[in-house]
């Protein structure tokens, strides 16, 4: 399921600071909603999400109900060297997705 | 006449009845909806800080002041750093006060970040505080805070 939107710049110069921009499909169920009939919906969110860098990890955010549906996460990194992102997502129900970005660093 | 109407006079004092006992248990039904309080907030900042001083200052958050449709707010935290090796955020905690947990979010991250800013979108179930505290590399924490005003909010209604 291509559910991830991934913004990184293609190319960067060496000690630039770039903004990478994720988008991850996910319903983020809060688990404090009711049905018409009074029951609990069971909570189903994304509670991890991770960002390596060449296979160091960058930035890491723990995520709560209170983060709306389809999580968007944009943060910051300097581009030291050509090589990948790697994204993951993890959460309830054992979802677990992941995506990567290319960057080439002059 | 006379007869039917006092008959009719208890029977409509035992409608009205039911209808407002009816009316009552449909409130108290709708009553137990969890939601944090202020204390709940500060246990839950107190998690993070542990005993340290959280003071005022060098973080923004930018949150709009007044919120249509509480289930998508956009949120930016930033943090005045140099982002260095020696003297860097390590990261950064959102807290609510009304919504039924305190907890929005932890973001983790180093040196490497550059800028010490995130962005992202939360629900707010009510009209409330929102806190932003960054952990530095020193151990120091500093806090921002933001009262949104919230018209629609977020997570209270019923899936159909």
């Amino acid at each position: 399921m291509a559910a991830a939107l991934i913004n990184v710049p293609k190319k960067a110069k060496r000690g630039d600071v770039i903004e990478i921009k994720t988008l991850m499909s996910h319903i983020m169920e809060t688990g404090f909603r009711h049905t018409a009939t009074g029951e609990l919906v069971p909570r189903d969110i994304i509670t991890s999400f991770t960002c390596r860098y060449n296979g160091e990890e960058i930035f890491r955010a723990d995520l709560f109900p209170a983060i709306s549906a389809n999580p968007f996460i944009a943060f910051f990194t300097t581009a030291t060297e050509s090589g990948t992102f790697e994204f993951s997502w993890i959460g309830d129900r054992g979802f677990s997705e992941t995506a990567s970005a290319s960057i080439i660093v002059e | 006449m006379m007869k039917r109407e006092t008959m009719d006079k208890p029977d409509r004092s035992t409608r009205r009845r039911f209808l407002k006992l009816t009316a009552g248990a449909a409130v108290l039904g709708a009553a137990p909806r969890a939601k944090a309080t202020p204390a709940m907030m500060a246990a839950a900042i107190r998690d993070v800080t542990g005993a340290a001083a959280v003071r005022t200052g060098k973080v923004r958050l930018d949150v709009p002041p007044l919120v249509e449709n509480g289930n998508t707010v956009s949120m930016t935290v930033s943090v005045t750093s140099p982002m260095t090796a020696e003297d860097h955020v390590r990261s950064i905690h959102v807290f609510v006060e009304k919504n039924p947990q305190p907890n929005v979010g932890n973001f983790v991250l180093g040196p490497r970040a550059g800028r010490a800013q995130i962005s992202t979108r939360i629900r707010l179930a009510d009209t409330q505080k929102v806190v932003a505290i960054a952990r530095l590399s020193d151990g120091s924490f500093w806090s921002a805070s933001v009262d949104v005003v919230v018209t629609l909010a977020a997570c209270t209604e019923e899936v159909i």
